[in-house]
């Protein structure tokens, strides 16, 4: 990947890769709450489908995945394990954040126990409102990613500073 | 990406450490220990179960509860009535409707106030439509901790003609939050009883195609009969209720013994059980509760008596001091709330029992001696939500 980190990839080479990258997204499911549900009815029933827009649910392994949805609410005690989780996935990773809860907290907003936000702990790329989303929702976050993985120009994401937490 | 600040630094280091700690707990020396979730798809969300095992053989199974935990008993404290029941939705956010019904029939006996005939009767078919639609899930999801992926996509399928029905009375696919003190939002939209009858009839269907598919199917049974034997007095002892102790031969149901507020009295069906108490009783008594169920939808929905569907009540609610209990059948079984009023515009203490944090405890029970794979189809046949679990 030399080329690509030197930044002189040309146009046309970075559009077939970015295509064929947004294409194929293997994505993780991590169903916490109530929108698991919904999010199985996206990725797992014949009436939403989503494989033909180009996404494979159920990998084995978050090593294995693009794409990791995070659904429903996220607790002060499973903060670690996603954190984990998305140590795990390999780069280029990208996140979405799917309900209320996951988003800011939701109706937990005043709750001792609930993260208030995802994104404290890892980068969001699209946040999906309601509570819970409908299928149809999710399906239009997926896509919103799809078009902005078309438009990365991937050697800026390669040089990018890299998320340090330690 | 962004740069990240210092509270994030922050969190994540106290994270780690709570993260430690917790697996301090369960080092061993002697076996092998295995560790279930909390992200794993068995266990329906984030439980955790810690498997300590000699060989394949479960030395003792534990599991891990609080990954779900919201505070839903100190978040109630600080909300008004009806702002209770949106929170409540989301309990067992699978049967949502029948979460609200035992709050709201807890804070209509403390204010005195019968809901008119046509809101109990809608309430009982809700209630019953919601069961209908966890159960069916459930149908699903135990065939596909089995190994049999198809399953799960009929059950996904079938259950969106139900979530229909739901959605057009009441707005909500998942959460419709339409109870009201003394009654409900709203009146049932028109040509509503026609199309639930089909739907109904969709249903049937799927209980006659699960039964051929997963039911008779002999990989299923040598997966499920004799794994995870429950005796009644067992289930007594732990508490357990619901499909799991009429599975254990115990004939029990609060929807026939204690109808309290809704119609379940006023139509002819019967409690289902089954003397095994093993993984394969379970899923064949949630199958026909599923039948049953629609029996009782289709009886209530002949019956359905015409008037208002809202009491007279105050703009402002008010509860007057006082406590109730109220408990109803709920898809998971037995769910009451103990309500504490001080006469105050919310709840002084809210006390929830949940179904699955007692159907959940007779799993180190119910798992030593068994071998690894049984422990997912015993999970999944005892079927708990972790909202339901950790609240």
């Amino acid at each position: 990947m030399g080329l690509v980190e030197s930044g002189k990839l040309p146009k046309p080479l970075t559009s077939l890769l970015n295509t064929s990258r947004k294409y194929s997204i293997w994505i993780f499911q991590w169903g916490l709450a109530c929108c698991a549900i919904e999010m199985g009815a996206a990725l797992g029933s014949p009436r939403y489908d989503v494989m033909r827009l180009g996404v494979i649910p159920l990998p084995a392994s978050p090593r294995q995945a693009d794409l990791v949805c995070i659904s429903g609410t996220v607790t002060d005690k499973i903060v670690p394990a996603i954190r984990r989780l998305y140590d795990q996935m390999p780069d280029p990773k990208y996140v979405i954040s799917m309900g209320a809860c996951a988003n800011c907290g939701g109706p937990y907003w005043d709750s001792y126990s609930v993260t208030k936000g995802v994104d404290q702990i890892i980068p969001v790329d699209v946040y999906v409102p309601g509570c819970p989303p409908r299928p149809e929702a999710l399906l239009e976050g997926i896509v919103l990613l799809q078009e902005r993985i078309g438009k990365e120009d991937m050697a800026e994401r390669w040089r990018g500073e890299p998320l340090v937490v330690s | 990406m962004t740069a990240v600040s210092d509270r994030q630094k922050l969190a994540y280091v106290n994270s780690q450490a709570a993260d430690g700690r917790v697996n301090l707990e369960f080092e061993t020396e002697e076996g092998m220990t295995l560790n279930l979730g909390p992200q794993h798809p068995a266990t329906h969300g984030t439980l955790r179960i810690v498997v300590k095992l000699d060989g394949e053989q479960v030395l003792s199974c534990e599991p891990v509860m609080g990954y779900m935990h919201r505070g839903y008993e100190k978040l109630t404290e600080v909300r008004t009535y009806p702002q209770v029941t949106t929170l409540i939705n989301r309990i067992d956010w699978l049967g949502s409707f029948a979460n609200e019904v035992p709050f709201i029939l807890a804070a209509e006996k403390l204010m005195e106030i019968e809901a008119p005939p046509r809101a109990q009767w809608i309430r009982t078919i809700l209630f019953e439509l919601s069961r209908i639609a966890n159960i069916s899930l459930f149908v699903g999801d135990m065939a596909l901790h089995i190994g049999a992926m198809t399953a799960a996509f009929y059950a996904f399928r079938d259950r969106e003609f139900v979530l229909n029905q739901i959605e057009s009375a009441t707005g909500g696919r998942f959460h419709p939050n339409f109870n009201r003190i003394g009654g409900l939002k709203d009146d049932l939209p028109k040509g509503w009883v026609a199309d639930t009858k089909a739907s109904l009839e969709r249903i049937r269907d799927f209980c006659d195609e699960m039964e051929i598919l997963v039911e008779g199917n002999e990989i299923f049974q040598a997966r499920t009969r004799g794994i995870g034997v429950i005796p009644s007095e067992i289930a007594l002892q732990f508490g357990l209720s619901g499909a799991n102790l009429r599975a254990s031969g115990v004939d029990w149901d609060l929807r026939r013994d204690q109808p309290v507020g809704l119609v379940w009295d006023k139509v002819d069906w019967k409690v289902i059980t089954h003397p095994d108490g093993d993984s394969f009783a379970r899923f064949w008594v949630r199958l026909q509760e599923i039948r049953e169920s629609c029996n009782i939808v289709e009886q209530l929905l002949d019956g359905l008596p015409a008037g208002p569907y809202m009491a007279k009540v105050p703009r402002v609610i008010k509860v007057p001091e006082g406590e109730a209990w109220v408990a109803t059948e709920n898809p998971l079984g037995e769910m009451g709330y103990y309500l504490v009023s001080q006469g105050g515009l919310g709840p002084f203490r809210v006390k929830i029992r949940t179904a699955s944090f007692n159907n959940v405890s007779v799993v180190p029970w119910v798992c030593r001696g068994v071998y690894v794979p049984d422990v997912v189809t015993i999970l999944a046949s005892l079927y708990f939500i972790l909202g339901d679990i950790d609240r």
